[in-house]
């Protein structure tokens, strides 16, 4: 009989990086899309929206795939994701860029200090938004942290 | 409640008046004479009537009308046609077709402008079906409209009818839930988001599942401090991504954790939680106090069937469905010739779901009457399409549900 384990996501709601699949530091440095949806639930909208095709699905259910040498880390797939599970990442050499979906008011704004939480709403420091975009009443917000909170930061707190 | 000497009004789907008089209700109701009624029947003549214009309804009169039936009814309780999807601002999840990454207002919007622009398509809201009744020739239902100048009785004789009435919230029972301040979690997305009303300042989250997820990141939105969700199963049983939003936004989520009474002074001014062990047992000692002026029940639905039971739809208990359903085929027809079910009242599952149920229980219902617009090859695409959205693992629970429904439809109860 197969044995009943309840993942640890499961009973928090916090994914781990073990539970993603990640890019390597040549595709982080070019700036790519990291999916944090492991569950198979019936929802494409990603795979649709996609310019080049870096995401692919087997059928609806499946888990979404991403091939990190073709994304170009263009963004559309945050906007788009029900789920806001899709945040875009660049490395870059003294700070990173971290994109992510917000839906909350007020819209921020380009310059505005804001404070950065982890995936556990923990506060990791202050950071600030250098770029704002709006996709069907969704923000794409991208904000400057250090590199080492890079895979840590997943949500903003607006000062 | 009573409004103006009325008993039994729902007053969540009553609008304010000047000099309205609203008051608590604890006995059976008496209507008082004075209130007068138009007891004259108004009659209507229709080929297909629709009760409920949520995602099934709306999908269903739409897609009949597209079959070419010249004369469908939609009716709704409510003062706005949409059903639950007006209420829904998150994007839905789904496939391209089925409208994914919109937001459930924006498809309402969208459905209902379609709906409207139909002409053979006719809506009667804020008007319930009180009795339906099944004819040799037609089906008749009687309706009561509510209309400012006093309601009016109504006819409807059909011949054919689909019932998408959707469902009702499960309620738990805990010492202190009849207290102000307790709600379903429909009932609160009714408030902030068809009302723009906060329904409190700190609120308590009871259920885990998508519904509870989604309302507690909805009253984020709202601006209303959600204290934790709590949830008794031992996993939370909502998306992960749904589970992930609200834990990035500081939510805790407590796992094997239930509410065991909610106490205040004519006010919920807080809740007393507990452990659950692996039996489901509270575990004594693990009590612990939450400071909250709303709780909210997030705890599963249950299909409306009651017309369905009225005009003699075979009914049974399933419980991957949420209860007693109308037993169908896979047309969406139930054991009442020309009487069909879609949506939620046939099992509890999705909004993207229930459109394609709602499809095809329209496409069933005009190819009886005789409209048939390659109704076959329509039928196919939108079973598969279901049967798509019912295969992953969050899909299992609607599909045992549909493949018991196919058992008891084939003669019985055998699995």
């Amino acid at each position: 009989m197969e044995v009943l384990t309840i993942k640890q996501y499961e009973k928090t709601g916090i994914l781990s990086l073990k539970d993603l699949t990640l890019p390597n530091d040549e595709q982080l440095k070019k700036g790519v899309a990291i999916i944090e949806c492991v569950q198979e639930i019936p929802c494409d909208p990603c795979v649709a929206v996609c310019p080049v095709n870096a995401i692919s699905m087997k059928d609806i259910n499946d888990i979404p795939k991403i091939d990190f040498n073709k994304c170009t880390g263009c963004k559309r797939c945050v906007g788009i994701c029900p789920g806001l599970a899709i945040f875009v990442i660049k490395i870059r050499d003294d700070n990173a860029l971290v994109t992510l979906p917000y839906e909350f008011l007020p819209i921020p704004k380009v310059g505005d200090n804001i404070t950065a939480l982890d995936r556990a709403g923990k506060p990791r420091g202050n950071a600030k938004i250098v770029k704002v975009n709006r996709s069907n009443k969704t923000t794409v917000v991208t904000i400057e942290i250090e590199k080492d909170l890079a895979m840590e930061v997943r949500s903003i707190l607006l000062d | 409640m009573t409004v103006d000497n009325v008993p039994n009004v729902r007053t969540c789907i009553t609008p304010l008046e000047e000099n309205i008089r609203v008051l608590e209700q604890d006995r059976v109701g008496e209507l008082s004479n004075k209130k007068k009624f138009n007891r004259k029947r108004k009659k209507i003549d229709v080929d297909i009537v629709i009760v409920g214009s949520g995602p099934a309804g709306m999908m269903a009169a739409i897609t009949a009308a597209k079959q070419g039936v010249p004369s469908i009814l939609l009716v709704d309780e409510n003062h706005l046609i949409g059903g639950q999807l007006v209420k829904q601002s998150h994007k839905f999840f789904g496939s391209e077709e089925e409208k994914a990454g919109t937001r459930g207002i924006d498809l309402a919007v969208e459905l209902m402008e379609q709906v409207n622009s139909v002409k053979t398509i006719q809506s009667m809201l804020k008007t319930t079906i009180i009795g339906c009744y099944n004819g040799k020739k037609n089906h008749k239902l009687i309706a009561i409209k509510r209309l400012i100048e006093g309601d009016q009785l109504i006819e409807i004789n059909s011949k054919s009818v689909i019932f998408a009435c959707g469902a009702m919230e499960n309620m738990l029972a805990f010492p202190g839930n009849d207290l102000p301040g307790v709600y379903g979690a429909g009932g609160v997305q009714t408030l902030m988001n068809v009302y723009g009303v906060k329904p409190g300042k700190k609120v308590l989250m009871v259920g885990a599942g998508n519904v509870g997820l989604i309302v507690s990141y909805q009253l984020l939105q709202a601006g209303v401090n959600v204290d934790r969700v709590v949830e008794i199963l031992p996993k939370i049983g909502g998306y992960n991504v749904h589970a992930a939003k609200l834990r990035r936004c500081g939510v805790p989520i407590y796992t094997s954790h239930s509410i065991k009474e909610v106490y205040g002074n004519g006010k919920v001014e807080g809740a007393i939680l507990v452990a659950i062990n692996n039996s489901f047992k509270p575990i004594p000692g693990t009590e612990q106090k939450v400071s909250c002026d709303t709780v909210c029940i997030a705890v599963g639905l249950t299909p409306s069937i009651r017309l369905l039971e009225q005009i003699g739809a075979k009914t049974e208990f399933i419980a991957e469905a949420g209860g007693h359903v109308a037993i169908h085929d896979s047309s969406m027809q139930t054991s009442v010739k020309g009487v069909y079910v879609a949506g939620d009242s046939s099992g509890i599952e999705e909004a993207s779901t229930a459109m394609i149920e709602g499809q095809l229980a329209g496409i069933s219902a005009a190819t009886l009457l005789g409209y048939d617009k390659q109704a076959d090859m329509l039928k196919k695409k939108y079973r598969k399409a279901l049967e798509g959205f019912r295969s992953g693992p969050f899909g299992i629970k609607p599909k045992i549900c549909k493949e018991k429904i196919a058992c008891c439809w084939n003669g019985g109860i055998n699995y």
